[in-house]
């Protein structure tokens, strides 16, 4: 009997390039504050936040997806058409289908390439690494475009005082292809459904539908999802650090998901970084973009070099489902 | 050994200055956390994690909303001890 043919393993893969692309319109506390009946410096205390990123209504989340790939591409020195798979890590394109990686695909120039969306909302972007990481060692794909990206303004609720506030748009992208040594360690992820119910949204779109809900907005029980963020998360996190072989001292940065300063200090305290470890708080100037906040918070300390090229930044994604993802990558 | 409420408080004193630098002394039993303290949700649950460390006890999500005053906590921390 003859046996199947399947493609041969490649060893490592590692970031080749990121692109980043926000909301065109800078959104400030002074702005949203009012029917959450708060304050600039109330949300500022709270959040560290002091402006996120709004996409106005000529921007879409294709637009910003677009952008941030052809950055990706054009700084990763490969032609689109090499690209073998796309995968858009997204919770807010409007479509429940045809998927908005399969446009993408089309608007970057890599037509044919396999191309899908993933929903893990705040870990979406990591999942995607991890997706990508396992394509290419499979031999599977030679280059993979990542792309988180969100428009959630499009799901919040200006009365929202539990998570709206604190969200941005923008989309982040990456480039992955093969290489000589390792860039990407092994993810440490996984998910918690018994807590589904503790970030999502007000009502489901067949709700909507039958007249019950209003349209339905994003919505958190944040004491349950802090605790949750940091204290299981940081377990991850050094869980992550250990498998791939490296030690504190190693790494470059700490990018988590952009969720909330207190997090991200708190998720830092926990970690016993030294301080030659650079934490990204793209959160200040961006809010929070849910998939996208990685790969924008990374690119941010490559453009203002406060890393360099050739690091390693441990990045963990976190957020609705619950859903996690955790790994070290060599910074591109 | 257990305890007692007045050790119980002491600790929670030090882990509310320990969050928020406020006087230790401050803290006293009929104080309400949110509108006497000012302490909001997230410092809540900082506090209320380091809590479980220092007594080792467990204090569920579905609890910490029932932790209005100071003494609250202190009683579901002694009656709860291991």
């Amino acid at each position: 009997m003859k046996s199947l043919k399947q493609n041969d393993p490649v060893q490592y893969s590692r970031i080749y390039s990121l692109g980043a692309s926000r909301g065109s319109s800078a959104v400030t506390n002074d702005e949203i504050a009012g029917p959450i009946e708060s304050s600039d410096e109330w949300i500022r205390q709270r959040t560290g936040i002091v402006t996120r990123v709004r996409a106005p209504e000529g921007q879409s989340l294709m637009d910003m997806a677009v952008e941030a790939s052809k950055e990706a591409i054009e700084k990763s020195g490969i032609d689109p058409s090499e690209i073998d798979a796309v995968i858009l890590a997204t919770i807010s394109f409007p479509y429940a289908t045809p998927s908005g990686a399969t446009m993408l695909a089309a608007e970057v120039g890599a037509g044919d390439a396999a191309a899908y969306d993933i929903s893990a909302a705040c870990a979406g972007y990591c999942y995607g690494i991890a997706q990508a990481d396992a394509l290419i060692r499979s031999g599977n794909s030679k280059y993979v475009l990542v792309v988180g990206g969100e428009k959630l303004s499009d799901f919040i609720s200006p009365t929202d005082r539990s998570i709206s506030f604190l969200l941005g748009d923008g989309a982040g992208a990456a480039i992955v292809g093969p290489s000589d040594h390792p860039g990407i360690s092994k993810t440490v992820w996984g998910s918690d459904g018994a807590n589904w119910d503790k970030v999502g949204m007000t009502g489901s779109i067949l709700d909507f539908r039958d007249g019950k809900t209003e349209w339905p907005t994003l919505v958190q029980e944040g004491q349950p999802v802090f605790r949750w963020a940091v204290w299981e998360m940081v377990k991850v996190a050094k869980e992550a650090l250990e498998a791939s072989g490296l030690a504190p001292e190693d790494l470059s940065a700490l990018v988590t998901h952009q969720a909330n300063m207190r997090i991200i200090d708190e998720f830092a305290k926990q970690l016993e970084l030294p301080e030659s470890v650079v934490v990204a708080k793209d959160i200040v100037e961006t809010g929070n973009t849910s998939a996208a906040s990685i790969p924008l918070a990374m690119h941010r300390l490559l453009a203002e070099g406060k890393v360099k090229s050739g690091g390693y930044a441990l990045e963990i994604g976190f957020g609705a489902g619950l859903a996690y993802a955790a790994q070290v990558v060599e910074l591109p | 050994m257990a305890l007692s409420e007045q050790d119980v408080l002491a600790g929670l004193a030090e882990l509310v200055n320990d969050e928020t630098g406020m006087a230790a002394d401050a803290v006293q039993m009929e104080k309400s956390f949110t509108d006497d303290l000012d302490i909001d949700s997230i410092s809540m649950m900082t506090i209320v994690v380091n809590a479980e460390d220092k007594f080792g006890v467990k204090i569920p999500d579905e609890e910490v909303k029932n932790l209005i005053t100071v003494a609250d906590a202190v009683n579901f921390i002694t009656s709860n001890q291991g």
